[in-house]
């Protein structure tokens, strides 16, 4: 016999809400299935009403954890719209905060991992060291958390020679904290008890179900924007993709410890090669009619926007499609056959950020009370009603 | 090879080690050079011809633009919705904002954030 639960949206056990509603038999997982769209904050909407510089500090507040993804995503679109070549020295700045930005979030989904398996010594400490990219961050940018380096043509901020050799220290103590963290992770009995098996997902199924990120690559799949999509200073730098073969969640924590490394390498490369030069193109306001695809690589995988501009200040429509979203189906395969009490665990996986993800709301008119579909004009005659009632 | 309780070591060692937090607001830390904190305006240089490209820019609505005595306008600081962004001097023509360092600037009265440097 099955019983169906459901989970949230509001549950201790989930960071930020969403509904699972799980069938289970006895203590495995028989179906999931999920509802979105708690976290609607109607961004895209307000950004229609936005000009393209404020909308460069409202997509970075889609999300806190990857605001420099969402940021340059956002300008490079614009850019391609304007036509306009960015300085090889604010490519290759806007590089270097991205990868920082991707250090910060990936020693923060380790600590989260590690806090979802009770292995909270784990969490304690990689949290301490994430203070050190983040002091990183703070000394380029002025901010800890919303770096706002981003500007259509180019960055903000330049980075002077003193803030390079203090990057390069806080670069060579984050290589040996994260060696020593995929250490932990490959070695410790209660994390690969925990991780080892969990949150299965083969090669052919993450493919088939369009997986991206750290989730991807953990099974395999080598898709990587940086690699196969070059943007900003990537095509200058030399870097791996780093993949696992183990199809799990022990596989995501690996390709995510990797990924550190590999990114502290890029950064002092950054540093190393940083040429000289202007930081940003002067860019106009307004932008010509067209509509663009822009994709990066976000710390949790690959970010889409689709900017539509009609001439002037504003764009006419801006799309976004966050990483989160994209792993929502492989997510729930991996969760199906599994144990209940691994649920928090394998969603940690895809390190899921709802505030990212929630574009839209999904209303369900065949069960809900109302079900009536208005037009754009009786919205506004029933808003005047409705304010004129209520102001007596 | 596995083994259990791999991250001893490094709790024993940090044992004897500083403590990684600070007693704030007894002990702080230094904030860096660059930091985004409380806008500030300097007089001289804001033009009263302008029409407030800061204004115009802020994507919080943080700056509101008011009158001085019929001559012109220059821009009220609304800490309470500011996000510390810097575009405000980033948009200014006559370079005449500037973050400061200053970051503590909770009140308990809303109006009190209102901060008109003129």
């Amino acid at each position: 016999m099955s019983v169906s639960i459901p989970i949230g949206p509001q549950h201790p056990a989930l960071k930020e809400p969403v509904n699972l509603t799980v069938t289970l038999d006895g203590e495995k997982i028989v179906d999931i299935d999920m509802r979105l769209g708690y976290n609607h904050r109607g961004i895209e909407k307000g950004s229609e009403s936005r000009n393209y510089i404020q909308n460069i500090y409202l997509t970075e507040r889609i999300c806190g954890i990857c605001n420099v993804a969402h940021t340059t995503t956002f300008c490079q679109g614009v850019e391609e719209l304007l036509g306009l070549e960015v300085p090889k020295r604010g490519l290759f700045i806007r590089t270097l905060l991205c990868e920082l930005n991707r250090i910060h979030s990936h020693l923060l989904w380790l600590g989260v991992a590690g806090h979802e398996i009770g292995f909270d010594t784990l969490f304690m400490y990689s949290w301490r060291d994430r203070e050190i990219v983040m002091d990183l961050i703070e000394i380029v940018s002025g901010n800890r958390v919303n770096i706002a380096i981003n500007a259509i043509g180019g960055v903000r901020r330049d980075v002077s020679d003193d803030m390079r050799a203090q990057i390069l220290q806080g670069i060579s103590q984050l290589e040996a904290r994260s060696q020593y963290y995929l250490d932990v992770a490959s070695t410790e009995v209660t994390f690969l008890r925990r991780t080892e098996g969990v949150g299965k997902l083969p090669k052919e199924k993450a493919i088939e179900l369009c997986a991206v990120g750290p989730f991807a690559r953990a099974s395999g799949v080598e898709y990587d924007v940086r690699k196969d999509d070059p943007f900003a200073a990537y095509p200058y730098l030399d870097f791996k993709v780093r993949t696992s073969d183990r199809c799990d969640v022990l596989g995501t924590a690996i390709v995510r410890a990797l990924e550190i490394v590999e990114s502290c390498k890029m950064c002092r490369q950054v540093i190393e090669e940083l040429p000289a030069g202007e930081i940003k193109a002067k860019a106009p306001r307004k932008v010509p009619p067209g509509e663009v695809v822009s994709k990066t690589e976000a710390p949790r995988g690959e970010l889409i926007h689709y900017i539509r501009s009609n001439g002037t200040d504003r764009p006419e429509r801006l799309k976004v499609r966050a990483p989160t979203l994209a792993n929502i189906p492989s997510v729930l395969y991996s969760l199906r056959g599994g144990y209940i009490a691994d649920i928090p665990i394998v969603f940690a996986a895809i390190d899921p950020c709802m505030a990212c993800m929630d574009r839209v709301i999904l209303l369900d008119t065949d069960h809900g009370k109302t079900k009536r579909v208005m037009t754009w004009e009786e919205l506004r005659q029933h808003g005047m009603e409705w304010y004129a009632d209520r102001k007596g | 090879m596995t083994r259990i309780g791999s991250m001893f070591p490094e709790i024993w060692k940090h044992l004897f080690k500083k403590r990684a937090t600070v007693l704030y607001p007894f002990e702080r830390l230094n904030v860096p050079k660059d930091l985004r904190g409380k806008p500030i305006l300097d007089e001289q240089k804001c033009s009263l011809k302008c029409k407030g490209a800061c204004a115009i820019d802020c994507p919080a609505k943080a700056i509101v633009m008011e009158k001085v005595e019929e001559k012109g306008s220059r821009p009220v600081f609304l800490l309470d919705r500011c996000t510390f962004c810097g575009q405000c001097s980033e948009s200014c023509p006559f370079g005449a904002i500037k973050l400061s360092e200053e970051f503590e600037l909770a009140q308990y009265d809303r109006k009190s954030l209102v901060s008109k440097q003129w």
